[in-house]
């Protein structure tokens, strides 16, 4: 490596050593976002508060209630006694379902006939509701088919043999639990290393230019790309060891499993950082100020990597134009083999197409980058 | 073209640099021999740090041309950069280094090997005397150890032409001297200084002075040269009070070219020697006191001063 180069890298290492922002910004920033944002997302959809309204009261009302009760979807909050309570309790957040069984449920089951129980669920919280409304129709579809089991047996039917026809069981493959934690957490460590990369790059250029050192440099003969590299990798080097951190305390804080191999998640890091630190080196070259850069930063990659990366939005239901607009984020190319490795195993052989985007990203913002800072002085 | 025979160090042709409208630099042209001390003379805002900065390859010339050692300023740059030596007239050494580090990084970007840089750095540190400071956050030193270590890392790299931005804005006087004797160790050296001052002191330093004004070079020429070139007459120095009527007085006095006020005197300019006696009768039939009418030499700031009204008074005919 060229001798401009070590210089500048290790001019730029003593720099960050001797700057004590930076090294908050390096080691508090990334756990801190991981603790706030690991817990506060989380679609899991549990202990909803249940209340109930049995308006039969009978032996059969109570068997459907301990089901509901018993799982561990829902937990009861309330007993009811008329309309006007069952409207109060939604109203005022009390219950988020409510459960409501009909003066003939077990007149109707007794006399073998289909009988109906109303489900009222919350529905400002949609995602929430739409959980709740399938836990439900999945008990009571379940329940209903141990009646008819009883029945026949109360009929004399042996039913040793027989079994309910279709045995509806979805199997949930990479993620047996479905906890949310296990799809949400590789995503926000990409989050997380996007705005730390980004933000930590952003400032490197501007700062050389509001101090007035860029002059010394522009008369020296360091080409531009040879201050571009000397000043990413050293951030590269800091941001390896963000990752580590943040998959560690992933690990540790959230118990994600790390199916696949520890050495490709980090080798594909490395290729993920250089984009998103080209991106900040980017903006570095075209701000104005610190304060400046560090805005632009934080919002250029805040959101897109938050909406349009599939961290929280899938990207097959966007439009097919937004889909393409998300190929640019390097997010969204690092959460898919972050995912693929953590919770499938996934090799190299599955994601070389992320990791070449992210490759083109990062040529591109470095390149840009280096013209950049060539013209503008 | 005919070849000087000494060879140039800065070539500078109708050099010109516009920002938007402004035009920051107009049409300029001057050539320094190497080994020389040239002495680039203006006022806040004439356009000194744009020319030197076009010379170093910071800004792209609007128009004109410029070559350094030889080189152009536009297509060759890079030859240009190992050449030369560049102090800004912002401090631009990095402040959370330390002396040594600064130097070593400067060095090691300029290719200087390990070996030579390890005797620079002794030399630099002792000329500037940072030896014991050596250790110091750049940021910590006061204002002129800064630019002599400034200074030092501009040099580190033994550069054959050193461009000095107003190297000395901002320190004390005994600063400033010793700043001047480095400068004269490095002109001793064979290095060719391209300074820029507002200072006239300094300027009686330099062995030639480009002196600019609104983006155009108004005279060029050694310091006594320009003295003698522009203060045609003879310069008297006049202590009087009232000094406002003497200031009003002697506008009106017969004989008289110019008058400005300098200091707490007045600088006034009169065709002969003759004019003098018959100038003193003259204020004393006004009811104004002399304590002091004597003829001086011209001093760089008289020179200055009358080249800025000859161009301010161009300029106002220009516009008629
Ligand atoms: N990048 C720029 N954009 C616009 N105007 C500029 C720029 N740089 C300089 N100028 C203007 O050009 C003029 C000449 O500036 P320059 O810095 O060359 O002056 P100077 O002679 O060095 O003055 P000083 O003694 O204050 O350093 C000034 O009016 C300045 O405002
Ligand atoms: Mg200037």
């Amino acid at each position: 490596m060229p001798q401009r180069i070590w210089m500048i890298m290790w001019k730029e290492f003593i720099q960050i050593m001797r700057d004590a922002r930076m090294l908050v910004v390096v080691i508090a920033l990334p756990v801190l976002m991981l603790v706030l944002y690991g817990y506060a997302i989380n679609f899991d959809v549990k202990h909803l508060p249940l209340a109930i309204y049995d308006q039969d009261r009978s032996q059969a009302s109570r068997a459907l209630i301990s089901a509901f009760a018993q799982s561990e979807y829902f937990t009861m909050v309330a007993w009811l006694h008329n309309n006007p309570q069952v409207t109060q309790a939604l109203d005022r957040g009390q219950a988020k379902v409510v459960l409501v069984i009909p003066t003939t449920y077990s007149a109707d089951l007794a006399a073998g006939q289909t009988t109906a129980v109303q489900v009222l669920v919350d529905g400002s919280d949609a995602t929430t509701a739409s959980t709740a409304i399938g836990y439900a129709q999945a008990m009571v579809q379940q329940h209903s088919a141990q009646i008819a089991v009883q029945a026949l047996q109360g009929a004399g039917v042996n039913t040793s043999g027989v079994s309910l026809p279709v045995d509806n069981r979805v199997r949930y493959w990479y993620n047996p639990e479905l906890k949310s934690t296990n799809f949400i957490i590789p995503g926000l460590i990409a989050v997380i290393l996007m705005m730390l990369a980004t933000l930590l790059t952003s400032m490197t250029v501007v700062r050389e230019r509001e101090r007035g050192t860029i002059e010394s440099l522009i008369v020296s003969p360091v080409m531009p790309v040879e201050l571009m590299l000397g000043k990413l990798i050293p951030y590269v080097l800091i941001a390896f060891f963000d990752v580590m951190l943040v998959m560690v305390a992933s690990v540790l804080l959230f118990h994600i499993p790390l199916v696949g191999s520890p050495v490709l998640v980090l080798a594909l890091s490395g290729i993920f950082l250089t984009a998103a630190l080209g991106i900040g080196l980017l903006i570095s070259t075209v701000a104005t100020s610190q304060q400046f850069a560090m805005t632009v930063a934080v919002m250029a990659t805040q959101l897109p990597s938050v909406l349009m990366s599939g961290f929280l939005f899938p990207i097959n239901s966007m439009p097919p134009k937004v889909q393409l607009l998300t190929l640019l984020i390097p997010a969204t190319h690092f959460i898919k083999i972050l995912r693929a490795v953590f919770l499938k195993g996934s090799g190299f052989a599955d994601l070389w197409q992320p990791t070449l985007f992210l490759l083109l990203i990062g040529g591109v913002m470095l390149g840009l980058s280096a013209l950049r800072f060539k013209k503008k002085v | 073209m005919m070849h000087t025979e000494v060879p140039l160090a800065v070539e500078v042709t109708d050099l010109v640099k516009r920002f938007g409208a402004f035009t920051a630099v107009d049409h300029i042209s001057f050539t320094v021999p190497k080994g020389e001390i040239f002495g680039f003379l203006g006022p806040n805002g004439a356009g000194k740090s744009t020319t030197i900065r076009m010379l170093c390859g910071i800004l792209v010339p609007t128009a004109g041309s410029g070559r350094v050692a030889g080189f152009d300023v536009v297509t060759e740059s890079e030859r240009i950069k190992t050449r030369i030596g560049y102090m800004s007239q912002k401090f631009s050494l990095y402040e959370d280094l330390t002396v040594e580090e600064n130097i070593e990084f400067y060095g090691g970007v300029y290719g200087v090997s390990r070996h030579k840089l390890a005797e620079r750095k002794q030399w630099i540190l002792e000329m500037a005397n940072l030896t014991e400071r050596r250790t110091s956050l750049t940021g910590e030193l006061a204002m002129g150890w800064k630019q002599r270590l400034a200074l030092g890392c501009a040099i580190v790299h033994e550069p054959e032409i050193l461009f000095l931005d107003e190297p000395t804005a901002g320190v004390d006087p005994i600063s400033r001297r010793t700043f001047w004797d480095l400068i004269y160790d490095v002109a001793g050296q064979g290095v060719t200084v391209f300074v820029t001052t507002h200072y006239m002191d300094e300027a009686e330093h330099c062995d030639r002075l480009a002196m600019i004004y609104n983006g155009q070079l108004i005279a060029l020429g050694s310091p006594q040269a320009l003295k003698d070139r522009t203060v045609s007459g003879v310069l008297l120095d006049i202590q009087a009070q009232p000094a406002m009527a003497a200031l009003e007085a002697l506008e009106e006095a017969p004989g008289v070219t110019d008058v400005t006020i300098f200091g707490s005197a007045l600088h006034v300019i009169v065709e002969t020697a003759d004019a003098i006696p018959s100038l003193r009768d003259y204020l004393t039939a006004r009811q104004i006191t002399v304590t002091a009418l004597e003829p001086i030499l011209p001093s760089l700031e008289d020179a200055f001063v009358a080249l800025i009204e000859q161009a301010d008074q161009q300029a106002a005919m220009g516009k008629e």
